[in-house]
């Protein structure tokens, strides 16, 4: 089945700063709220201007209706530039984009546990919402260096998702982190765990050297730099496993073939 | 009075109109085609297929630089067996010219390709003989003779409409487009990106792992419209403009400038519906300039008498 792509306009509903640099944005879209699935992502083109001239891939957050939500941080120019950005606004977004979580088999005798580093958070919220429908033991473990940049506590909560916390300086939750929390959802372990990941790449190594331990079923999202989104110019691809059979060519495009893949697709040493 | 038409013939290639996608940005057009109209387009160029499956280079493999970016993708493609057989039927349904861009390491590969190439449905091929990311002993577009005699091999192996791409690097495009010409091309299409570098200055390393890749969007149009304005006042064969077009103003200074024909590459990135746009405005500009056929608008800068000029200060200043 071919999945539609929308390029549309929208009115920017609320751009909110939500910790220090990063801020949460919504708009009304019913094309990409009827399409969306947890692990895409929006194209997003933050000027009007050709400096900086290629868009943004950011994760769908949150979807409420029609109301679509992207949660991001203020990296570099571009960013910088959407979070000025104001209600009444307008945004340019290509999308829904990528492959998106493979939740569908998750069933209720089954242990999601979704696992965030940082603004890793964003896309884990939207499966989260789509999880619960499904499932009655959702627990979600957000790690960050510090308190203030730990996102979305309350609205994990409010999902009845069980929340862990992990601060790198302990000023909130454990002082470790995620993956510390991770290792100890794995006491005892159990097959029905499936994990679900989106974070820094030295934390997803981590989640990747757990799960593999224990051959826990797991999933990533990743995040590359990208020109088109779509899949034609093969910028943003990573090195994947090779496939039985399938020559050589096994480098993977985080924006169509991904950004979400199997943990055991990536080879993690050239990451 | 006659009816405004946008139709063009390239080489023996009849196009709807003169707005192609440039190759290496529109993937084997199908990656699009849930996206925009791809049936609208005057001709589509895939991404350069070579004999063997390529992995490309590793990452990363774009920045994003001031007005453009740089990549060095090393001509990531399945090969001619996987195209000819998975996506060139798909893409055949929309109905629109379908020119191959291919490229090889040695001159015999090319010769193959365009055997291989040349009775499945293509209506042309573009030698990609100026691609900046791949190991050779110089690019084959950098020298005349080298071009000269390998455009002459491909010209004897195939009956198809044949385009060679230029690369901007070098001391004087015309000699190689004259090159291309004397040895059978049918048209010339230029400019392929300008190598360029970027440096993270806190690692101090390269932003390309390649640590040199093409650049191109709208800060390389200058330096692509002058190219397109030298060839096409030296060679008799339609040129193909490329390089930076952003809207159909840009399109239209590449026809005045003397192509007959242009490309879209970097824009497809930034507005998928570029290429749309730029009919539309190439249509608005004609009703507007009372142009009935694009042939009326290339060439139609008017430098005539300062043209000696230009180039005599050009030459005093730097």
């Amino acid at each position: 089945m071919k999945s539609k792509i929308f390029n549309v306009k929208k009115e920017i509903i609320e751009n909110k700063k939500i910790s220090s640099d990063c801020y949460k944005m919504t708009f009304a879209s019913k094309e990409i709220a009827e399409q969306a699935r947890p692990g895409q992502f929006l194209h997003i083109r933050c000027i009007e201007s050709y400096d900086p001239l290629l868009r943004r891939p950011i994760s769908i957050h949150s979807l409420k209706g029609n109301v679509v939500g992207i949660l991001y941080k203020i990296i570099g120019r571009g960013t910088g530039l959407l979070s000025k950005k104001i209600s009444g606004d307008y945004i340019d977004v290509i999308g829904p984009l990528g492959n998106g979580f493979g939740y569908q088999s998750v069933a209720n005798r089954q242990l999601p546990i979704l696992v965030g580093g940082g603004i890793g958070i964003a896309p884990l919220y939207f499966l989260a919402q789509r999880l619960v429908e499904k499932c009655s033991d959702v627990t979600v473990l957000i790690g960050a260096d510090t308190k203030c940049n730990i996102l979305c506590i309350d609205e994990f909560k409010k999902l009845d998702c069980r929340v862990k916390i992990s601060t790198d300086d302990g000023s909130t939750g454990i002082n470790g982190t995620v993956v510390d929390l991770l290792k100890k959802e794995f006491v005892p372990v159990n097959s029905k765990l499936k994990v679900f990941a989106c974070g820094p790449v030295p934390m997803l190594k981590q989640v990747n050297q757990q799960v593999s331990k224990y051959n826990v079923s797991s999933q990533v999202s990743l995040e590359r730099q990208m020109a088109c989104g779509v899949g034609a110019c093969m910028g943003c691809t990573i090195k994947g496993q090779r496939a039985k059979g399938k020559g050589q060519n096994n480098y993977k495009r985080v924006c169509k073939d991904g950004p979400v893949f199997d943990i055991k697709e990536v080879v993690w040493e050239e990451m | 009075m006659s009816k405004l038409s946008l139709g063009v013939d390239i080489a023996g290639i009849k196009m709807r109109n003169p707005v192609m996608t440039a190759s290496g940005t529109f993937g084997y057009g199908l990656e699009y085609s849930n996206l925009i109209n791809i049936e609208d387009f005057g001709a589509i160029v895939t991404k350069t297929i070579t004999l063997e499956p390529r992995i490309g280079n590793p990452q990363p493999r774009i920045v994003e630089v001031t007005g453009g970016m740089l990549n060095s993708i090393g001509l990531q493609n399945p090969g001619a067996k996987v195209f000819i057989e998975e996506k060139l039927p798909k893409l055949k349904e929309y109905g629109v010219p379908i020119i191959a861009n291919i490229s090889g390491s040695k001159k015999a590969e090319f010769v193959k390709l365009a055997d291989l190439l040349s009775n499945i449905g293509l209506s042309g091929l573009e030698l990609n003989i100026s691609c900046p990311n791949v190991e050779h002993a110089g690019l084959f577009a950098q020298d005349a003779d080298t071009t000269y005699k390998l455009v002459r091999k491909v010209r004897k192996a195939t009956n198809l409409p044949l385009i060679v791409k230029l690369t901007p690097n070098v001391t004087d495009v015309t000699l190689i487009a004259g090159a291309a010409e004397d040895a059978g091309a049918d048209a010339v299409s230029l400019i392929n990106t300008l190598i360029g570098m970027s440096i993270d200055i806190q690692t101090k390393k390269p932003k390309l792992a390649n640590v040199i890749g093409g650049l191109s969007g709208p800060a390389v149009k200058p330096i692509a419209l002058r190219m397109v304005y030298e060839v096409s006042k030296k060679v008799r064969i339609p040129v193909i403009g490329m390089g930076g077009i952003m809207s159909s103003d840009d399109a239209i200074e590449f026809l005045l400038a003397g192509a007959s024909a242009v490309a879209i590459g970097t824009a497809n990135f930034v507005n998928p519906n570029t290429c749309c746009e730029i009919i539309e405005g190439i249509k608005t500009y004609m009703g507007n300039n009372k142009f009935n056929k694009i042939s009326d608008i290339v060439g139609r800068v008017n430098v005539k008498k300062l043209e000696k000029l230009i180039y005599a200060r050009s030459i005093t200043y730097v």
